[in-house]
Parts: structure tokens; C-alpha cells; sequence
């Protein structure tokens, strides 16, 4: 009895010591030498792994900052500057200075401004949605509304709002990772600069459609007047297939676009309210500015426009059209 | 024993409403919008302007490219529009606007010649080209293109798809029932633009009538030194895929990815042929087409011989109307149609049918979680695992779906058809097709 315990035990010692000693030559054989840095780099990294960067994961940025001669085209858009100039700093580079961006939906199509035109029952996706047909409302362009950027978020950023069907960016939470901007089927959401206290000037509309079929669309969509063109003092907006877009980096905010446009595609967000004192179409736009200031995130706005602008925007998809 | 094809496939319901129906023509309708984008490849390039008078025939848009097609004009009268017009499902495409007036023909339209010309295959071939046909079955590729075979490759066979697996259409088999002689003098051109000497007819036999007609007409011969044979075939869905028939009729298999020539064989539908007849001796243009107008909620279907571009409302109008319990309006058939909306969108070449669907009819099967049964992959003509392709893109796994060959899926929809679970499977095999697809395009440039 005492003896086959005894000989049990002592044949899986000694299995054990051939294969110790076996595995420690075959270590020795196949090691494969990394870059001690990698594993450094990686721990300063934020370890979300969402790909923001372009590498799978965070290992990957690592091991490509540690290979790379310098920063360039390589940064972690969720660690932010901060980040980088640790990396930089611990790899003794200089960092790339990046402006901090934040994901924004360029649609105001809510379901008040952009009416149905059929019903879609199919598959709850923007992505199967925009591969069958033109969408359920009148713009092929605006927003689908399934919340296919939502679903990538790997930060919780984006949400759905049930009141308009569009998603909103809360943007504390957004790293600019770009994950929403690929996943969005329509290219409507970009990455655009943070700006100084989160504010920011931009037209909330993609729709490429000649003027009267946009009006006919939506309500806040982009006609393509080109009115803002003309009043940007700063040539930071261009207009270029019936719609315009304003450059964040060569905008200066100030906002006298927003006044300009007809029909309220140029959204405004997180600034004060506007002096009252301002008559006429600036009216609704400083009521718009305070909604948009009560809520913290960049919502695209919906606003009742006075007698007035709607008068302002007749006249100009007619010209438009003409 | 029926001959068919080895894998997959369904039995649905086949519903020919409107079998017995003969071709009745269409009143002209007021204006027409002809979409220059009615085939696969790059749109037409319009060649009038607004303003321009035009007549039955005339060419208003030039094919760009290899793989395009010509447009010509399906009514006389005059341009009033060259824009992005939306079609069907509501896609803005350019097309051309045409309101008519009277219907005067181009004048080299010759409608009363009914024998082949005694030209060589080169000049029927640019017939054909320049008559705008392109695939009537639905999938719209340019004809001549299809006709040009690859140097260094031979086809022995034509195949005829006079299948019409779809539910419901019936405009084929009108077309066979009603014009055997021009279809089997298309065919006859056919075989000599592809310098073939054996043609089959593929039809199911739930046309019987179909095949005994063309069978004895093409025993008749006078056909020169082309054999043509009609092939009975088991009715059984995807059989008017190109792949499932040659399956079907001849036995050989399409390898994945390539094109039929590859087996040596070409395929072309039924009213293509007829079309090809008309283009070479007639010398008319695509202008008009069959199209089987129907469904359980529409008063009186009908087969019409409708000009390209009138409205499907029109149609739906010339038909009793859309009826209150109407649930969806398809474009083509039940299985591999779409959903419509916009009717004021215009028929195109490849508009075989269109079909209302009652409330019932068109509601979609709540969808609940895979019971992996295998229904689908047992199903699949193609021989793919939709339930794998779908619940990989579904997580985000698109690009890892290449070796499952969501490429080679036809779309013909018998997956979703059989999934006891509803699980819309052939939407996100679509979309995880043209993921590997652009990534495979990616790769070769």
C-alpha cells in the first residue's frame, strides 16, 4: 500500500522535472525578444481597446508609438494630448499638439421638422435601412434613426432621443475615437474641434438636393442659398453640392451665419443666450442659443420659427429654385 | 424524373393570379420619367434637352462605358425635365421627363419585318447594343455585354430562363404563350451572335401549356443548323437563378465566382430574347416591356405591355386602384422584390411585376432568437450558412465573413423565407456582400 503511494508520487515527480527542464530549453529556443516599452506604453494607455486610434486595441498603438521614429499621425483619441505627452515624454519625443474634437450629428431632421413619407418595418438598423431604399421620410441624406451609432459607442456617449429620433453626443463623454463616424451609414456625424467652452458653430444638415426638394424634405435642412457664404468674414464656410459646410478649424464663432440662414441649418451650441435687444430673425435663434445652453449636451435644437423667417425662407428656396 | 437543381431551394406558393390573363397594352400615360439608371453599370449620358421634341425610339441617353446601356424614348413628345428624379424606392437618379404627345415613331423602326436580315453576328451583335437591351429577368446587366464572350473562352449552349420561380409573375409566361415565334427567332439570333448550335428552354412545369406550345413549335425547325430543346424542369424556387438553372439543364456547376461562360454557358430570359428579336429585325429599341401587375387586394390583375417609364401608379390605376387593405406595393416579385415608396417612380427594364400586398401579407414575422435548426443552410441554393453570416455581422464581424462567401449569394431570400424563427437573414447577408465585396475590390487595386 505505502509502496505504490510511494511510487506514485515519485514517477510524477520526476515527470514533472523532465518536463520542467524540457520546457525550459524550449523557452530558451523559441523566445521571441519584445520591446519592454511596449508593455510601459500600453499601461499608460487608457486600455478601452476601441480602435479608435486605427490599430486593434491598445497594444497595438503601443507597439506602433514604440517602433515609430516619431509621433506623427499616431495618437490615442480617447487618452487625449495629455496622454500622448506622457508617451512622448517616456519615449523622450515631442508630442504632436492635436485640438480636441467631439463627434457631431449634422441632422436636425426631427420627426416635427422632417415629416414621414412611408413607413419602414424592416430590420432596426441604419445600415440594412440605407441598402434598401431611400429612407422613411422625404431626405435620402438625414439621419435613419435605428441608432446604429449608439450601438457602437464604447463609451457611452451617444443616445438615442425618443422626442426627435435622433441620437444626441454628450460631450464629456465623447473621445472623438471616430467608431459613430464610420458606423453611421449616411456620413452624417464628424469629428469636428471641441472649441473653446465646448462651443461650437456648424450646419446641421448634409442634404445634397437642390433647395426646393430640401424645403419640401424638412424644415431645417440646408437649401444651398449660400447666404452664409457671403456673410462669413473669414471664408470658413463653402458651399459645394447644394450644401454648405463651415471649417471648425478657420471658424471663429462668430455666429453671424446663424443669424443669416433662412432656415435654421446652422446650429449653434453651448453658447450664452443672445441680447434680446436683436429683432427679427435673430429672435428664435436666441431662444434656440438657450435651449441649447440649458442642456449641456450638443442636442441639435427643434424651434418654432416666427412668421417672419418662415416668410425669409419662401423667398429663398423660390430664388433657389429659380 | 424532373430535372432541377442538386441544392437548396423552396416551394412557395406559387399564386399566378393572372396566368390566364392575356397581354393587354397600356394606354399611353401623360408624361413618362425615364431613368437613365434603369441597368447595372454606369447611368446613361442624356443626349437631349429640356425643350427637345422626341419620338418613339429616339435615343436620349448614350451608354458610358462598357458595362452600361442605352436609353431610348418610350413615348413622342416633348423633354420637359433632365434631373435626378427618385425612383421607386425613392433614390434620386438621373432621368429624363417626357410629356406625351400623339405617338409617332422614330422612322427606322420597321414593325412590320418579321425575317432575320441576312447580317453577320458582329452587326447583330451591335444591334442589340444599340437597341439598349439589357436583362429582363430583373438583374438588368446590359446584354451585348453578357454576349461578348472572354478570349480564350467558348460557349456551347444557350440557356432561355422561361422559369419564372417568382410567386406570382406570370409576365414571361404570357410572353411565351402569346409570342413563340418571335421568342425562338431571338433565340435563333442569339445562338448565331454566340456562334452556338444547341439552345435550351428552361420551364417549370407548372406552365404546361408553355411547353408543349414552344416544344412543338421548335420541332418545327427552321431555325438553320440551331437545335433548340425544351427543358421541363421541377418547379422548385431559385430556379431562375442563373446558376440553378444551368444546374438544372445542363448538370454543370458555376464554380463560386465565376461567370456562367466559365461552364460554357449563356443564359438569357425569355423576354430578353424576344427583345433581341425585335432590336435585330425590327429594329426597335427597348421602349416597353411585360409586366405582370397583381395581388390578392388589386381588383382585376392584368399583364401589361406598359411604355418604360410610366408610373407604377398608373399601372395600379389601370387595375382597379389601390384597394383600402393595401399593405405594401412591391416592386417585382414577392421574394426578391422590393418595397416601393414613391409610385410616381417609372417602370424600368427590369420591372416584371408589380404587386400589392395586403395588410396581412406584408407584415413582417416578429423575429425571435436562432434555434439553430439549419433550415436556412439546407435551404440556401448557394450552399452558404446564412444563420453564421448573419449573427457575425450582426456582432461586427463583416470582415471576417469572407470565407463564408456572402459574395456568392444571390439574394434570392429562402433563407428568411424558411426561418421558423423570423429572422430577417438575407438583410444582413446583403450587407455583409457588399462589406466583402468592397474589401475585395480593395484588394485587387
Amino acid at each position: 500500500m505505502n509502496e505504490t503511494l510511494i511510487f506514485t508520487v515519485l514517477t510524477l515527480c520526476a515527470l514533472g522535472v523532465v518536463a520542467a527542464v524540457a520546457l525550459f530549453f524550449v523557452a530558451k529556443k523559441f523566445h521571441v525578444w519584445e520591446d519592454p516599452r511596449i508593455d510601459d506604453v500600453e499601461k499608460m494607455l487608457p486600455g478601452a481597446n476601441c480602435g479608435g486610434c486605427g490599430f486593434p486595441g491598445c497594444r497595438g498603438l503601443a507597439s506602433a508609438l514604440v517602433k515609430a521614429d516619431t509621433m506623427e499621425g499616431l495618437a490615442c483619441p480617447v487618452g487625449g494630448s495629455q496622454t500622448m505627452k506622457s508617451i512622448a515624454e517616456y519615449l523622450g519625443r515631442v508630442a504632436e499638439e492635436k485640438e480636441p474634437e467631439v463627434a457631431v450629428v449634422r441632422c436636425s431632421g426631427s420627426c416635427q421638422n422632417r415629416p414621414k413619407t412611408n413607413t419602414y418595418d424592416g430590420v432596426s438598423s441604419c445600415a440594412v435601412a440605407s441598402s434598401l431604399y431611400a429612407g422613411e421620410t422625404g431626405c435620402s441624406f438625414g439621419c435613419v434613426g435605428f441608432g446604429d451609432c449608439v450601438k457602437v459607442c464604447a463609451f457611452g456617449a451617444l443616445k438615442m432621443n425618443p422626442e426627435t429620433g435622433l441620437p444626441e453626443v454628450d460631450d464629456e463623454k465623447c473621445t472623438a475615437c471616430g467608431k459613430c463616424v464610420k458606423a453611421c451609414p449616411k456620413m452624417i456625424i464628424e469629428l469636428r474641434k471641441k472649441g473653446p467652452k465646448s462651443r461650437r458653430v456648424f450646419v446641421s444638415c448634409v442634404n445634397k438636393d437642390k433647395g426646393a426638394i430640401t424645403r419640401k424634405a424638412c424644415k431645417v435642412g440646408c437649401i444651398g442659398c449660400g447666404k452664409c457664404v457671403k456673410t462669413c468674414p473669414f471664408e470658413a464656410i463653402k458651399l459645394e453640392n447644394n450644401v454648405a459646410y463651415i471649417d471648425s478649424y478657420k471658424c471663429r464663432l462668430c455666429r453671424k451665419c446663424v443669424v443669416e440662414c433662412p432656415t435654421g441649418a446652422i446650429n449653434e451650441v453651448n453658447f450664452p443666450p443672445r441680447p434680446p435687444k436683436e429683432a427679427g430673425p435673430a429672435k428664435p435663434m436666441a431662444e434656440k442659443a438657450a435651449v441649447a445652453t440649458a442642456a449641456p449636451v450638443s442636442a441639435p435644437v427643434t424651434e418654432n420659427k416666427g412668421a417672419e423667417q418662415t416668410e425669409n425662407v419662401k423667398k429663398e428656396s423660390e430664388k433657389v429654385e429659380k | 424524373m424532373l430535372k432541377t437543381f442538386k441544392i437548396g431551394g423552396i416551394h412557395p406558393n406559387d399564386n399566378k393570379l393572372s396566368k390566364g390573363c392575356a397581354i393587354e397594352k397600356m394606354p399611353l400615360p401623360e408624361k413618362v420619367v425615364i431613368s437613365l439608371s434603369q441597368h447595372i453599370g454606369a447611368p446613361a449620358t442624356a443626349t437631349v434637352a429640356k425643350g427637345d421634341k422626341v419620338k418613339v425610339g429616339d435615343l436620349i441617353g448614350k451608354a458610358t462605358g462598357f458595362v452600361s446601356a442605352d436609353v431610348h424614348s418610350s413615348v413622342s413628345g416633348t423633354v420637359v425635365a433632365v434631373d435626378a428624379q427618385p425612383d421607386t424606392s425613392g433614390v434620386r437618379k438621373p432621368s429624363v421627363t417626357i410629356a406625351v404627345e400623339g405617338d409617332e415613331w422614330n422612322e427606322q423602326i420597321d414593325l412590320g419585318a418579321e425575317n432575320i436580315p441576312d447580317i453577320t453576328p458582329k452587326e447583330m451583335m451591335d444591334a442589340i447594343a444599340h437597341a439598349g437591351i439589357v436583362g429582363m429577368g430583373g438583374a438588368t446587366f446590359p446584354t451585348h455585354v453578357k454576349l461578348s464572350v472572354p478570349d480564350g473562352k467558348k460557349a456551347e449552349f444557350l440557356i432561355i430562363n422561361g422559369v419564372e420561380c417568382e410567386p406570382y409573375l406570370t409576365a414571361d409566361h404570357r410572353v411565351m404563350l402569346e409570342r413563340p415565334d418571335d421568342l425562338l427567332k431571338g433565340v435563333a439570333i442569339l445562338c448565331k451572335v454566340l456562334s452556338v448550335k444547341k439552345a435550351f428552354i428552361g420551364i417549370e412545369n407548372n406552365k404546361p401549356d408553355a411547353i408543349e406550345l414552344l416544344t412543338k413549335k421548335a420541332a418545327g425547325g427552321g431555325y438553320g443548323d440551331v437545335s433548340i430543346e425544351v427543358v421541363p424542369l421541377k418547379v422548385q424556387y431559385p430556379q431562375g437563378g442563373e446558376k440553378q438553372l444551368i444546374d438544372a439543364v445542363i448538370g454543370r456547376q458555376v464554380p463560386s465566382g465565376a461567370l456562367p461562360i466559365e461552364v460554357g454557358a449563356v443564359v438569357q430570359n425569355a423576354g430578353t430574347a424576344v427583345a433581341v428579336y425585335e432590336a435585330v429585325v425590327k429594329h426597335k429599341p427597348l421602349i416597353e416591356r411585360v409586366v405582370t401587375v397583381t395581388g390578392k387586394s388589386l381588383a382585376s390583375p392584368k399583364n401589361l405591355l406598359v411604355r418604360l417609364g410610366t408610373p407604377v401608379q398608373a399601372l395600379i390605376d389601370y387595375c382597379g386602384g389601390l384597394g383600402d387593405n393595401t399593405g405594401k406595393v412591391i416592386n417585382g416579385g414577392p421574394m426578391m422584390g422590393r418595397a416601393a415608396c414613391n409610385l410616381e417612380g417609372g417602370v424600368t427594364k427590369g420591372t416584371s411585376g408589380v404587386l400589392l400586398m395586403n395588410d396581412g401579407e406584408a407584415k413582417r414575422k416578429p423575429s425571435s432568437p436562432c434555434i439553430r435548426c439549419a433550415k436556412c443552410v439546407s435551404v440556401c441554393p448557394m450552399g452558404l450558412e446564412p444563420y453564421l453570416i448573419n449573427v457575425m455581422t450582426k456582432n461586427g464581424l463583416v470582415a471576417q465573413t469572407e470565407p463564408l462567401h456572402p459574395y456568392d449569394c444571390i439574394e434570392c431570400g429562402s433563407c428568411s423565407y424558411t426561418c421558423p424563427a423570423g429572422i430577417p437573414l438575407l438583410d444582413f447577408i446583403r450587407l455583409a456582400k457588399g462589406e466583402v465585396m468592397k474589401i475585395m475590390r480593395a484588394r485587387k487595386s
